[in-house]
């Protein structure tokens, strides 16, 4: 059963994968031929041919990679002013931090549309990645619980020997939060790699689209080439699964930093 | 501590009161300083958009002409626009039958996850890998997997002799389709509900085998109390973010057919950046924001009666 399961689980990624390198004409045939005998790599490369998707996938990198950078920065700096310092005030920014995971960003998405209108940064990327230079709840939460962990006197031994905040952040805190910064890094890269709503309101020039945008163009313009459209998904996904694979571990660390999740 | 070498006396308190409150002061301006970014953020991203939003809601606005002052016209043409209570009932729908759906599955996978299996990792990840990947890649090929003709699933059920369904074309069935479709990527809270699976202190299951509890009744008193919590995380998260879902019907349905998955931020998206109705779409925001709090609030009202937490008794 287990098994049935997961091929079910599987199944439309399965179909992607075999369908992404057929000819057109056998992508309906029933009963659905999972391996092609003929497996046509030349699909992928006609993805590229007819729309720039390597600009697709530069942009989404740059985007991912800004964003991740400023996730991982934020994250520590933050964590360790509401962890490791005590300062009239920490408890009350903790609990805005704590209600701000559970507001609905959909209250700001018109108003912030228009701020990043009046600064005239619609129609650019940074929309897209400054936001995380400030830091999000999860993270910081997640890094916080992680920091928690680690013995005060570090500080304190750092402290004797003269070392400011700053220098005992990145000099004996950071070190030691390398299984936090990790699984950050993972979880800011997916979802910026992954978002969409963000590029579908900010970008508008087709050159630079992310990889959701330009896949959703795609299928726009060739919706009816399936085999090229599940190319252009695969290489979309790709990424995300060779992440996925390396980083195993961290996914699931994820869950378990968190402090077992809201107890 | 210094003061101790001082003369003792008035002085030397307020001398300790003003070093005290030195060292107070700058205890403030490191946590202030290393904070800055998220308490600037808040400010910027949330607090700033906010009171600005109230603006827009009590003006008419299209970007392009000045503002005109409305008052609370907004809400009156609410009551007059049928595809505002037609998008809230379609994502009461969605989010009340397909959030506990989600649980129930998210729930079954971490408990056959937490037996000893082989292969676990690979059942891991076919598990977890569909939630993170782009949106926009799986609902292109759910638009497929739906397809009344070709479609596998139809296939599936014909086999059992059931269908054929037309999904995503007939307003009935397309927003079951949608919500079979988030089952499938449930893999965030299982890997969640596992954490905390794998965090139940095996004494407590062994005590109570002792005491002659069968698995069943040892799953009922003492793991689902146990995991009350991760429970009650799990469907916080799951409902304020199943009110909020927008890329799939975006992209799979764009609202149809016949506005049966025209859902609320779907509904805003549209009139914000397609019709440019910068204050109707900011006051509809609103009432979606409230009603998230609002269901938030009443959850959280009812945790003490289901929720266990650990050290409260």
């Amino acid at each position: 059963m287990m098994i049935a399961l997961g091929l079910t689980f599987l199944m439309p990624l399965a179909w992607v994968v075999s369908t992404s390198l057929k000819l057109p004409g056998q992508v309906f045939i029933t009963p659905i031929e999972w391996i092609p005998t003929e497996p046509k790599w030349d699909n992928y490369f006609e993805v590229f041919r007819r729309l720039p998707f390597h600009l697709f996938i530069r942009n989404s990198f740059f985007v991912s990679i800004m964003g991740t950078i400023g996730m991982v920065l934020s994250s520590l700096t933050v964590a360790y002013g509401l962890s490791r310092l005590r300062w009239p005030g920490r408890d009350f920014v903790f609990t805005v931090l704590l209600a701000t995971m559970m507001l609905p960003a959909v209250v700001t998405m018109i108003p912030v549309f228009i701020i990043f209108k009046e600064i005239n940064w619609v129609g650019t990327f940074y929309p897209l990645w400054v936001p995380a230079w400030f830091g999000a709840a999860f993270y910081i939460f997640l890094m916080r619980q992680y920091m928690l962990t680690l013995p005060l006197e570090l500080d304190e031994a750092a402290k004797i020997d003269g070392a400011s905040n700053f220098r005992i952040l990145w000099q004996v805190i950071a070190p030691l939060c390398g299984p936090a910064v990790a699984t950050i890094t993972i979880f800011a890269f997916l979802q910026h790699y992954n978002a969409f709503m963000e590029p579908l309101i900010y970008i508008s020039k087709s050159e630079m689209y992310t990889l959701p945008l330009g896949l959703l163009w795609f299928k726009g313009r060739f919706g009816n080439f399936w085999h090229l459209v599940m190319a252009a998904s695969m290489i979309t996904i790709l990424p995300v699964i060779i992440i996925f694979f390396f980083a195993q571990r961290q996914f699931v660390q994820g869950a378990q930093f968190t402090g077992l999740a809201g107890r | 501590m210094t003061a101790t070498t001082s003369t003792p006396g008035i002085q030397t308190q307020s001398q300790t009161r003003r070093r005290m409150s030195a060292a107070q002061r700058r205890d403030l301006r490191d946590g202030l300083l290393f904070t800055s970014p998220f308490i600037f953020g808040v400010l910027a991203l949330w607090v700033g958009p906010m009171l600005y939003s109230i603006f827009l809601i009590l003006h008419k606005w299209n970007m392009l002409a000045p503002p005109k002052f409305l008052g609370l016209g907004h809400f009156e043409r609410m009551l007059n626009d049928p595809l505002v209570g037609k998008s809230l009932v379609n994502t009461a729908y969605y989010t009340f039958v397909g959030v506990p759906l989600q649980l129930v599955v998210a729930f079954a996978l971490a408990v056959m996850l937490n037996q000893q299996i082989r292969g676990l990792s690979v059942y891991r990840t076919v598990y977890y890998l569909p939630s993170i990947t782009p949106a926009v890649a799986f609902a292109v090929v759910w638009v497929q997997i739906l397809n009344p003709e070709f479609g596998v699933l139809n296939e599936v059920l014909h086999w059992f002799g059931l269908g054929p369904i037309n999904w995503l074309f007939e307003p009935a069935w397309a927003k079951p389709a949608l919500i079979i479709m988030s089952l499938w990527l449930t893999g965030f809270q299982m890997i969640i509900f596992l954490a905390g699976l794998q965090g139940v202190p095996k004494e407590l299951e062994e005590a109570a085998e002792i005491d002659g509890a069968n698995a069943w009744r040892r799953f009922i008193n003492v793991t689902i109390p146990i995991i009350s919590p991760i429970i009650f995380f799990n469907m916080i998260i799951g409902i304020i973010g199943s009110f909020q879902v927008f890329t799939t019907v975006f992209i799979m349905t764009d609202g149809g057919p016949q506005n049966a998955t025209l859902f609320m931020v779907l509904y805003i998206y549209r009139n914000a950046f397609e019709l440019f109705r910068m204050g109707y779409a900011a006051s509809l925001a609103w009432i979606l924001f409230l009603i998230i709090m609002a269901f938030t609030a009443i959850q959280f009202f009812f945790a003490n009666r289901w929720v266990y937490y650990e050290g409260r008794l």
